[in-house]
């Protein structure tokens, strides 16, 4: 198969020069001096505070013209310029091969793919070390390493990179990547607003970094009102950062749903879609509908710090309530952006190492459907002691509860998926079985934080910390293990390192739990979250957590150090199928070709025939005769 | 289908049952009589023992969930495994409408069940469950309007508590009468916090500009733990203390003699107010 594509090739200057990531740092800051400086003459009444960090006009400002520089470095800015020039579209304008793509603005989805694999990992990682540096601050009831602001930095750092960061962590990597191959397209429907989205991650990531310069924010990842409205400058960090997510997630989930929509290959009938596809589908109907919300309210926020308004500022006639409403109707939303692409990867892999078709299909689509559906009346579970109307509290309640019930298809589609199947014990497998080990002690235990008598126990306590580490951690990181041990060979070309992945897989799951089952208990007994000081009684409990959790840390460690070696030493080339998988993205070659295929596939069954006698291949790869594209 | 010639299959989900019956029949049990008397937060009150009860019973109702699915897996792992290093394929089975149907009337039952059973509690054996019910409580006990009112202050980073039946003097000491209904107001000064009586089963949050009620009849004499249960600024972890539940005649006689000698200083407070309005916070530009 050959490149039909041609690449431009540069000289290392001119590569180094041109529009990519160093330009767009150097413009990115110039931009906020600029806006800095512009922000301080609009404040002027204010101007004994220029040139201190509590000018938030400046803070804002700056940030505003530093996105600009940003994007403009990045070279976002040329295809509209040029096409007002009167030039002709091109969509593969100035796109260049080698290591250098993976640096600049590119539509390539599998660069995209690749991009968000390492730009949130990093953000991952960064999240992770905060947490090891908590349980670190947690080693003694009282005497600390960290000051009380401290801490409260590392909290809101923590949450923050882990939920606003890595919002795209599957989505990012495996759906820009996997999903045009699963449908056979060649492209997302839009490929420069893909690469948008992207690129708004990292910039998030560097303004939410930025707060460390500025104290931190106190407010952890929640960011409530009037505690934000009071909190220093490094709150506008939190806001602007939280916006660039909100932005780069809606337009991720609308490029998603027109993809999935519209660009479908001949005889991809939505019955033979792969179960990730769907998964990626309701994740992008969530992320369109909640994450604009999240926008609304930290613009409200962003004006009553710079402009005086009072929206969430009760003794002005606002309401911290406003703030509450609006954040977790995309708050709990959001849990689900993290978990339903989760539940796509898992039910494509359990197939592949049952060797078995997914079992009830239609339950496993109406499960993540109403999963989406159900995530947006069900917000107000995090208020149930909040004062707000009372009265509303046994329809959240029966909300809340009645999400077991598509997520309880899931499990059912898994179980009838192993039923007498011939189980591989793979890495993939192993993460994905441990998903719902995980996820099963998640979900349960969130049916104590759904009924009202329980939660008046348990809300705000360590009781929630566990629950959501054990979905999230337990769920999403889980699944994205799965799916890195399964695709990356894919993705990069090289095979990963299988007993280090053992190794990885085993000491993430055992410590795991013994990380996060002993804080169940910690709630249980009346530790609240977000603390420093706790009663010293609880130290043991403590510090067998911390323990754990650096055990859990380290296992990290071996899957970078897989990840160096695999890719850097070892570098052996992947075989096109390794895993016999009967999906499309396993039938093209090892590296995927740039343009993905030579013709538009014409597909023929369902990816999961397993067993089936005479079963057709997933899609005819080289459909004739008329060629497609172009 | 690919079935083991000339044997019969074996019969897994008779297997699956039989074993998880066993085990449900001996861990529901243990989790009701052995580790269901632990389970927070006690029976200091009826709210705390209504929590109590709720902890409990879904305890025992998720412990069959968990032990199913877990057995299941547990069996799948040991039994479907690839046997050589040969891959084969498993039969293929696409779903089966009994099974999708009885399992989606099943967990539907149970989920209908508990939000019943929850809002039951939450409405009837125990209205507002001592959870915060905001300015106009929606669920009330008998006898709410004769509940005594205490205020609880929020500020950062201490609670203060308010009597306005005893002239509305100030204290930082918590004390609460046995066997009477109490009507905590919980407000706030600055940012949002969340007042936490962890024995006595109360949880509201402290919102600036909001009358939050939660009530309270508290069965034993004793004292509790408070600790604020929303992030609440730098030194949110050190914001506890400890009430008293204390018996009728005594609450009564202390708080007399607290209206009394904090009456120099009551003066000077501002009038007892169901919320308190804080100067906006002046910002920059």
């Amino acid at each position: 198969m050959t490149d039909s594509f041609q690449r431009e090739h540069r000289s290392l200057w001119q590569g180094v020069l041109g529009f990519n990531v160093l330009t767009a740092i150097v413009l990115g800051i110039v931009g906020f001096f600029v806006g800095a400086w512009i922000g301080g003459k609009i404040a002027v009444g204010h101007d004994y505070l220029i040139g201190t960090d509590q000018n938030d006009v400046g803070m804002f400002m700056g940030y505003l013209f530093g996105t600009l520089g940003w994007l403009a470095g990045l070279g976002f800015l040329n295809y509209p310029l040029s096409r007002m020039a009167g030039r002709p579209p091109s969509l593969r304008h100035h796109e260049f091969g080698g290591v250098g793509r993976y640096f600049r603005l590119c539509t390539d989805h599998k660069v995209v793919g690749i991009q968000y694999f390492f730009g949130v990992g990093i953000f991952f990682f960064i999240g992770g070390l905060n947490a090891m540096l908590m349980r670190t601050e947690l080693l003694r009831p009282t005497e600390h390493p960290f000051s009380a602001g401290q801490y409260l930095s590392l909290v809101g750092l923590h949450g923050t990179m882990m939920i606003m960061m890595t919002s795209a962590f599957i989505v990012g990597p495996f759906a820009n990547f996997l999903l045009p191959l699963m449908i056979g397209a060649r492209r997302l429907a839009f490929p420069r607003i893909e690469a948008l989205t992207f690129w708004l991650t990292p910039l998030a990531g560097l303004v939410l970094m930025s707060a460390i310069a500025r104290n931190g924010f106190p407010t952890g990842w929640t960011g409530y009102a009037p505690l934000a409205d009071e909190a220093r400058a490094g709150m506008d960090a939190y806001i602007f950062a939280f916006i660039l997510i909100g932005t780069s997630l809606t337009l991720l989930g609308l490029n998603l749903l027109t993809t999935v929509l519209t660009m479908r290959a001949p005889g991809l009938t939505w019955s033979r879609l792969p179960i990730f596809v769907w998964g990626v589908a309701s994740t992008a109907i969530l992320m369109a509908l909640a994450a604009p919300v999240l926008v609304a309210a930290m613009l409200m926020g962003l004006m009553d710090r710079a402009a005086n308004t009072g929206y969430y500022i009760a003794s002005i006639g606002g309401s911290p309530y406003l703030y509450e409403n609006l954040f977790w109707f995309f708050g709990h939303p959001e849990v689900y952006i993290l978990a339903l692409p989760g539940f796509g990867i898992v039910l494509e892999i359990l197939p592949v190492f049952a060797r078995k078709p997914l079992w009830a299909y239609r339950l496993a689509v109406a499960g993540m459907l109403g999963v989406a559906l159900l995530s947006f009346m069900v917000w107000q579970h995090h208020l149930f002691v909040s004062g707000m109307n009372a009265s509303l509290r046994p329809f959240y309640m029966l909300t809340t509860e009645l999400i077991s019930i598509p997520t309880g298809f899931i499990f059912l589609n898994a179980m009838g998926t192993l039923w007498r199947g011939r189980i591989r014990f793979t890495v993939p497998m192993l993460f994905a079985l441990a998903f719902f080990f995980n996820f099963l002690i998640g979900g349960l235990s969130g049916i104590f934080l759904s009924d009202v008598p329980s939660d008046v126990t348990t809300h705000g306590s360590y009781f929630v910390m566990a629950h959501f580490h054990y979905t999230i951690m337990g769920g999403l990181v889980f699944a994205f293990f799965a799916a890195t041990y399964y695709w990356l060979p894919k993705m990069l070309g090289f095979t990963l390192h299988e007993g280090l992945a053992k190794i990885h897989f085993w000491l993430m799951f055992v410590f795991f739990n013994l990380t996060f089952f002993p804080l169940f208990a910690a709630g249980f007994v009346g530790m609240p979250r977000r603390v420093s000081t706790y009663a010293p009684g609880l130290q043991p409990l403590n510090d067998f957590v911390s323990a754990s959790a650096y055990v859990l840390g380290f296992s990290m460690l071996i899957f970078l150090a897989n990840l160096v070696y695999s890719l850097v030493f070892a570098r052996v080339p992947a075989p096109d199928n390794p895993w016999e998988s009967k999906s499309i993205e396993w039938q093209l070659p090892t590296p995927v070709p740039v343009l993905d295929f030579d013709r538009i596939p014409v597909f023929n069954t369902t990816p999961y025939e397993y067993g089936v006698e005479d079963a057709p291949p997933v899609a005819s790869l080289e459909p004739s005769p008329v060629p497609v594209g172009s | 289908m690919s079935e083991v010639r000339g044997q019969r299959i074996p019969r897994h989900g008779v297997r699956i049952l039989v074993v998880w019956a066993v085990l449900s029949a001996i861990a529901i049990p243990l989790v009701l009589l052995v580790l269901g008397p632990h389970l927070p937060p006690g029976r200091m009150s009826n709210e705390a023992s209504a929590q109590t009860d709720a902890n409990a019973r879904l305890t025992a109702l998720l412990t069959p969930i968990l032990l199913l699915i877990l057995v299941f897996l547990a069996y799948a792992v040991v039994s479907f495994r690839q046997e050589g290093s040969a891959i084969q394929d498993g039969p293929p089975m696409r779903g089966h409408n009994g099974v999708e149907l009885t399992w989606l009337l099943v967990t539907a039952t149970i989920v209908v069940a508990l939000a019943v059973w929850g809002s039951y509690t939450l409405v009837r054996s125990s209205p507002g469950a001592g959870g915060g019910q905001g300015p106009s409580a929606a669920f009330t006990p008998s006898g709410s309007s004769q509940a005594v009112p205490i205020q609880v202050i929020g500020q950062q980073w201490a609670w203060s508590y308010r009597y306005p039946t005893y002239g509305g003097f100030e204290t930082r000491d918590l004390r609460l009468p046995v066997n009477t209904l109490v009507a905590f107001h919980v407000t706030s000064l600055d940012v949002t916090h969340s007042f936490w009586a962890y024995r006595l089963g109360v949880k509201a949050d402290a919102v600036p500009g909001v009358d939050n009620i939660a009530f309270v009849k508290a069965r034993d004499v004793g004292s509790f733990t408070i600790r604020c249960a929303e992030l609440c600024g730098l030194w949110h972890g050190h914001m506890f203390g400890t009430g008293h539940v204390v018996p009728a005649a005594d609450f009564r006689s202390w708080a007399s003699q607290q209206q009394t000698t904090q009456q120099p200083f009551s003066k000077y407070l501002g009038p007892y107010s169901r919320t308190y309005f804080p100067l906006p916070l002046h910002r920059a530009g």
